[in-house]
């Protein structure tokens, strides 16, 4: 198979008309639901609880039997297959993460190439690179055992567990879900950077939309029956919602979530009235006036971004100019996305952000204004469609 | 202490005795524990998915524990006759219960996470007990085995009405003879031989239970 980007591709995994009813139930829990996967991406199944994106997962995997209909795997009809040698070329990912308490970290990492029967001194090998690529230094934890670890570094280990025997196809199932917000962020950011590298197809069930824009490359929004929505790139989904109900599942906040989506490095730096010891302060104003802003940037020898400087600590400091106005605290970097220039703007009174390259020079600014076009542009997008 | 020591002197007149007596009770206990066990473990395997199965082998069990130790005895004299057979049949249905209790307790709380794990990673049903179900149960199944092991050292000294030998022949032969010299002592040395092999027995089988549990679980063992 050649992959030159999803648009080319065959898919890897292609649900066709798969439909599961359960017996005693009346509407079926998935019905009549076509599908592709494109090889490399993160699609993300999001819906409302019970509308059958768990179900629509596990039918992958064939964890669920599916009623009718067919799923391909590879090009595979895999519906006939041997689940169990089926379900080894996939990886698996739940919420409640599912290690075995009795054996170690290194032996539950080790678990898939141990069933495919894996010479020893490469099951060990992998099962340490492994364990470095989700961070988990392999001399700390390979002999312990999961009851020593804490949420997140359980889930660390079940990816690792998931990508043991090195599957194409990774299925997760609300991974994240029960995890503190801050920890589940860092493993979110932490995924992502490890997917840019792996490449891996990875189907990804969530009923969060603000993860499911984060993570999918392109998102499913389910409704009732596991019936698709909507299945498009996370932009376009909000700016262009199909219909009511992937609006309202959106919420009212889905302009801003826009922000998530797009990096500083996509908008126009604002230039900024920049300043160099040593600072001489009727030129200062001039430049400031002249520019028609209230602050300025201090910047070092090495342009580095210092300090805020105002008119009013220009015009009433006692204190020398250069340690006149407030510090820079926060700086945002082009790989960062708007809303972490946007948060970076409210921690200042100026409602701008400076923005730095890799090494901390200054490279221009962001504003307020620049933001707000934006969104504007976004929710007309929105309205007009 | 003038008790103790005419004890001393009952016992040391007659170790063959107490030696072929304690050897008896304790082929009583090995042998009727790994035969029901070995029933109880099949039982409570097989049962697992199936509620109903699983609730009656358990009631089925339940009620031979229910009959009365001296009627148990002695209802299979007329089709095996007198002895260990008779003995051994009656303690090995007591056992039952224990063990398949506990096999039964220990199979349900292993985390259905873990089997939802262990089956999306392709174990088969089979891999997924040997590897996974068993050794967690292991534990509880073991504390079965305990209660059961007591149990028969206990029971066993009923044996010797059915002239199954054992420890019980000397409380038999103490409680004929009372109150004639050295009868209070036979019936010492029955009780506290009886008691002193439960102890050892449930010492072994504890420090059987260290060795044999995953460190990962172990310090949960006490439950059920």
């Amino acid at each position: 198979m050649t992959s030159k980007g999803p648009e080319v591709s065959e898919p890897l995994i292609r649900l066709e008309h798969v439909t599961k009813q359960y017996h005693g139930v009346k509407e079926p829990a998935v019905r009549d639901l076509s599908m592709d996967v494109q090889p490399g991406e993160i699609l993300v199944l999001v819906g409302p609880s019970g509308c059958g994106k768990s179900t629509t997962l596990r039918l992958i995997n064939r964890m669920i039997e599916p009623t009718s209909g067919h799923i391909y795997y590879e090009g595979e009809d895999v519906t006939k297959v041997d689940p169990n040698a089926l379900r080894r070329r996939i990886g698996y990912v739940i919420q409640q993460v599912g290690l075995f308490p009795h054996r170690t970290i290194a032996e539950n990492v080790a678990t898939v190439p141990k069933l495919l029967r894996w010479p020893k001194k490469r099951i060990k090998e992998r099962v340490d690179e492994l364990l470095e690529l989700v961070s988990m230094d392999p001399s700390i934890y390979r002999d312990r055992y999961p009851n020593e670890l804490s949420g997140g570094q359980a889930q660390r280990v079940g990816v690792a567990r998931a990508l043991g025997a090195d599957p194409d196809v990774l299925l997760m199932d609300e991974p994240f879900g029960a995890i503190d917000p801050i920890t589940r962020d860092r493993l979110q950011n932490e995924f992502l950077r490890l997917q840019s590298e792996l490449r891996k197809t990875i189907v990804f069930v969530t009923h969060d939309i603000d993860e499911a824009v984060k993570m999918g490359d392109r998102i499913a929004i389910l409704r009732e029956g596991s019936e698709i929505a909507q299945l498009e790139r996370p932009e376009v989904i909000l700016t262009e919602p199909a219909d009511e109900f992937v609006e309202n599942f959106l919420g009212s906040g889905a302009v801003l979530k826009t922000l998530t989506l797009r990096r500083v490095r996509d908008i126009e730096l604002a230039p900024m009235v920049t300043l160099r010891k040593p600072v001489h302060r009727g030129q200062a104003l001039q430049a400031m006036s002249d520019a028609g802003v209230g602050t300025a940037v201090l910047l070092d020898d090495q342009e580095h971004p210092l300090r805020w400087i105002d008119e009013r600590a220009l015009n009433s400091s006692e204190r020398a100019i250069e340690s006149a106005g407030r510090p820079i605290t926060v700086q945002v970097q082009p790989e960062d996305t708007l809303q972490d220039a946007l948060s970076a703007m409210l921690t200042t009174s100026s409602g701008m952000a400076v923005v730095v390259d890799a090494r901390g020079k200054y490279l221009g600014g962001c504003t307020i204004e620049s933001l707000a076009s934006l969104l504007l542009t976004a929710g007309n997008g929105s309205s007009s469609s | 202490m003038e008790g103790i020591s005419s004890w001393f002197e009952y016992l040391s007149e007659r170790w063959d005795l107490v030696f072929t007596a304690l050897g008896e009770t304790l082929v009583y206990v090995v042998t009727v524990t790994l035969a029901a066990g070995l029933l109880a473990v099949i039982v409570g395997v097989a049962t697992r998915h199936h509620a109903f199965s699983k609730e009656l082998s358990l009631a089925i069990a339940s009620v031979f524990l229910t009959i009365p130790s001296l009627a148990l005895f002695t209802i299979f004299i007329p089709l095996v006759g007198l002895g260990f057979v008779p003995s051994f049949i009656a303690l090995f249905l007591y056992a039952i219960l224990p063990i398949l209790r506990n096999t039964t307790a220990g199979l349900e709380a292993v985390d259905p996470s873990v089997l939802e794990s262990a089956k999306g990673m392709g174990l088969t049903p089979g891999q997924t007990l040997m590897q996974v179900q068993l050794p967690l149960a292991w534990p509880v199944m073991l504390a079965g085995i305990r209660v059961s092991a007591l149990l028969t050292v206990g029971i066993s000294a009923i044996a010797t009405l059915v002239a199954g030998g054992g420890l019980g022949d000397f409380i038999k032969s103490g409680l004929a003879r009372l109150p004639l010299p050295n009868s209070l002592e036979a019936i010492w040395t029955g009780v506290l031989l009886s008691v002193l092999l439960a102890l050892a027995i449930d010492g072994a089988l504890l420090i059987l239970g260290r060795f044999t549990t995953p460190s990962g679980i172990r310090g949960k063992s006490k439950s059920a």
